[in-house]
């Protein structure tokens, strides 16, 4: 019936499940459209923003003293676009609950650590290549847009290439963030609703609490470290860990939702 | 050869499986049969590790599943067709399949051919009908060349040229010795495709023989015999060990002998014969007859079906 297979040799494992991974990741659209709104908004709001902002400046040069302009620059990419990406950890995932993929995954590949390591190691390479390049491009060009203002950052100044290259990290982390997630509630929309709500909402909340709770409580949230990373000029944000103590707290919540993802991944039934 | 030992699953307080065991064996087609939500899905889920079960064992060529080394080279499963990303080409559908247990790529080519979609290959999977998608999940099964065949209504959605092709195929993978191990509810296919079956209902094992034995047991395979002096006909099969019942029509329908001795008995006393033709049962009626008690979800039936219930 069949040309015969070569004869068997080794398992169905880590690498051939890496492959299969990165088969589907590519093979999607929605992959493409995602990383293209993540272009769009970092780069091309981005510039926006800055070019906006540089306006500013001329016109109001009185402003100028406590002007960030690398947080500006970064501003689009990391508030947003890490919600872009977001969409995209949480699919690669629940996508294969929805279309009911994941029966026939796990099927030819009863291991189920092998096939969420596999994900989280393709995805993971995607969103942090991805963020790296989308990082740098949107500083150098709102640099650029910059020039005319007479203030522009460049990467050997202190902190800059911190805020650019911990940006990316910070939106990789919470596009992991999301995949665990996703794990967890094999739902598309609700894993979105509470990334958002954990990123997003969870500071706003923090920000009407009184006082003294806000300052015990805003250095535990995963979505600080953007905030302190990212403050090239004037004092850091106050009552926040030193950018790499707020980095540490961020990859603990990742790291807490990929451990609660996988246990619930391999524990339940398909 | 799958082997199922004490095979028990819940769902919340709702026993879908409950202690089951069986071995579908190499070499023939074996039917699993059972009314809705009598546990066959949930048997091939656990068989596959989808489900954990709650009790019991299950092996697949003596290992259990997730110990195989390159599961789909032992086992080619389809459960449902729609189970596919709508987004994917079949070609990359297969493909993503193919590279988890190290298959070469040559494969998924292969397999399109089998099935007869390489002209659709690069085509999304959203857009194929439901045939199309049963012809993908089957393809998707012989990736590996398994030794175990495991379909869950493998004709749902086949056109007749469709329907024959699977019982051919699914016939040809048994007599390479391969297991083949078919659920389904489409009585008068299985009839033409299984050689063994095993029955179940409200998640416990109703029987297990081969298809022949299966409808011999059965009430609807008697001796019809038309004859003008029935009572007397009754009697003599009575006194020689075999029973006959009367029919509205006054037809006989005698049970536990062969038509040639009703012929020899009759010819004996001197009663005359009308008729004397076997009457084979069909799955269909067999199956109704032995399952009737564990339908869970029965439908009125409407005043103008054909036959009665």
């Amino acid at each position: 019936m069949a040309p015969g297979l070569p004869p068997a040799s080794g398992k169905a494992g880590f690498a051939g499940a890496v492959r299969s991974e990165w088969t589907k990741i590519r093979s999607v659209r929605s992959t493409y459209w995602t990383l293209i709104a993540l272009v769009l908004i970092s780069i091309g709001l981005g510039a926006a923003i800055s070019a906006g902002a540089a306006g500013e400046l001329i016109a109001h040069p009185g402003d100028k003293a406590g002007f960030d302009p690398t947080q500006v620059s970064l501003f689009a990419f990391f508030e947003l676009g890490q919600l872009v990406i977001a969409v995209l950890g949480a699919m690669v995932i629940t996508s294969e609950y929805s279309t009911g993929m994941i029966r026939t995954s796990l099927s030819v590949q009863p291991r189920r650590g092998t096939v969420l390591a596999a994900k989280a190691v393709v995805f993971g390479a995607v969103a942090a290549v991805v963020s790296v390049v989308v990082s740098f491009v949107a500083f150098f060009l709102g640099q650029a847009l910059f020039a005319s203002t007479g203030i522009g950052a460049t990467l050997s100044e202190p902190g800059v290439l911190r805020a650019v290259a911990g940006s990316a990290v910070v939106v990789a982390l919470v596009a992991m963030f999301s995949f665990g997630l996703g794990a967890i509630f094999r739902h598309t929309a609700a894993t979105i609703t509470t990334a958002i709500g954990i990123m997003f909402v969870l500071p706003i909340i923090v920000h009407i609490m009184p006082d003294s709770w806000q300052h015990n409580i805003i250095h535990w949230l995963p979505s600080s470290a953007g905030e302190v990373l990212t403050t090239t000029v004037g004092p850091p944000p106050p009552y926040h860990f030193s950018p790499w103590a707020q980095l540490a707290v961020t990859v603990a919540w990742v790291a807490a939702a990929l451990v609660a993802g996988t246990i619930l991944f391999r524990k339940r039934d398909a | 050869m799958i082997e199922v030992r004490g095979l028990t699953k819940r769902y919340g307080d709702k026993v879908a499986v409950n202690d089951l065991s069986f071995a579908v064996e190499p070499g023939k087609v074996t039917g699993f049969l059972g009314p809705n939500g009598a546990g066959k899905t949930t048997t091939m889920r656990c068989i596959l590790g989808l489900d954990y079960p709650d009790a019991g064992t299950i092996t697949v060529g003596g290992k259990r599943y997730a110990d195989l080394a390159y599961p789909m080279r032992e086992v080619g499963a389809l459960i449902d067709a729609k189970a596919v990303h709508g987004g994917r080409s079949a070609y990359n559908h297969l493909l993503c399949l193919a590279q988890t247990n190290n298959l070469p790529k040559r494969r998924v080519d292969e397999v399109l051919e089998l099935v007869g979609l390489s002209a659709v290959a690069r085509k999304r999977a959203k857009g194929f009908s439901l045939g199309m998608s049963q012809r993908l999940g089957i393809a998707a099964t012989m990736l590996g060349d398994p030794k175990v065949v495991m379909f869950d209504e493998p004709v749902n959605g086949l056109d007749p040229e469709g329907i024959l092709w699977i019982r051919n195929f699914m016939k040809s993978l048994a007599a390479e010795g391969r297991t083949v191990f078919v659920s389904s509810h489409l009585m008068s296919e299985m009839e033409h495709t299984a050689d063994h079956l095993i029955v179940v209902g409200k998640g416990k094992m109703i029987a297990a023989s081969s298809m022949s034995e299966f409808i011999a047991r059965s009430s609807g395979t008697a001796i019809r015999v038309k004859t003008p002096s029935p009572d007397s006909l009754v009697l003599a099969i009575a006194a020689e060990g075999g029973e006959a019942t009367t029919e509205k029509d006054g037809t006989l329908l005698v049970r536990g002998m062969a038509a040639e001795t009703v012929g020899d008995i009759a010819f004996e006393k001197g009663i005359r014969l009308h008729e004397l033709a076997a009457v084979r049962a069909s799955l269909e009626e067999a199956f109704m007859e032995l399952t009737g008690d564990s339908v869970e979800y029965r439908a009125e039936v409407p005043a103008v079906a054909g036959r009665g219930v």
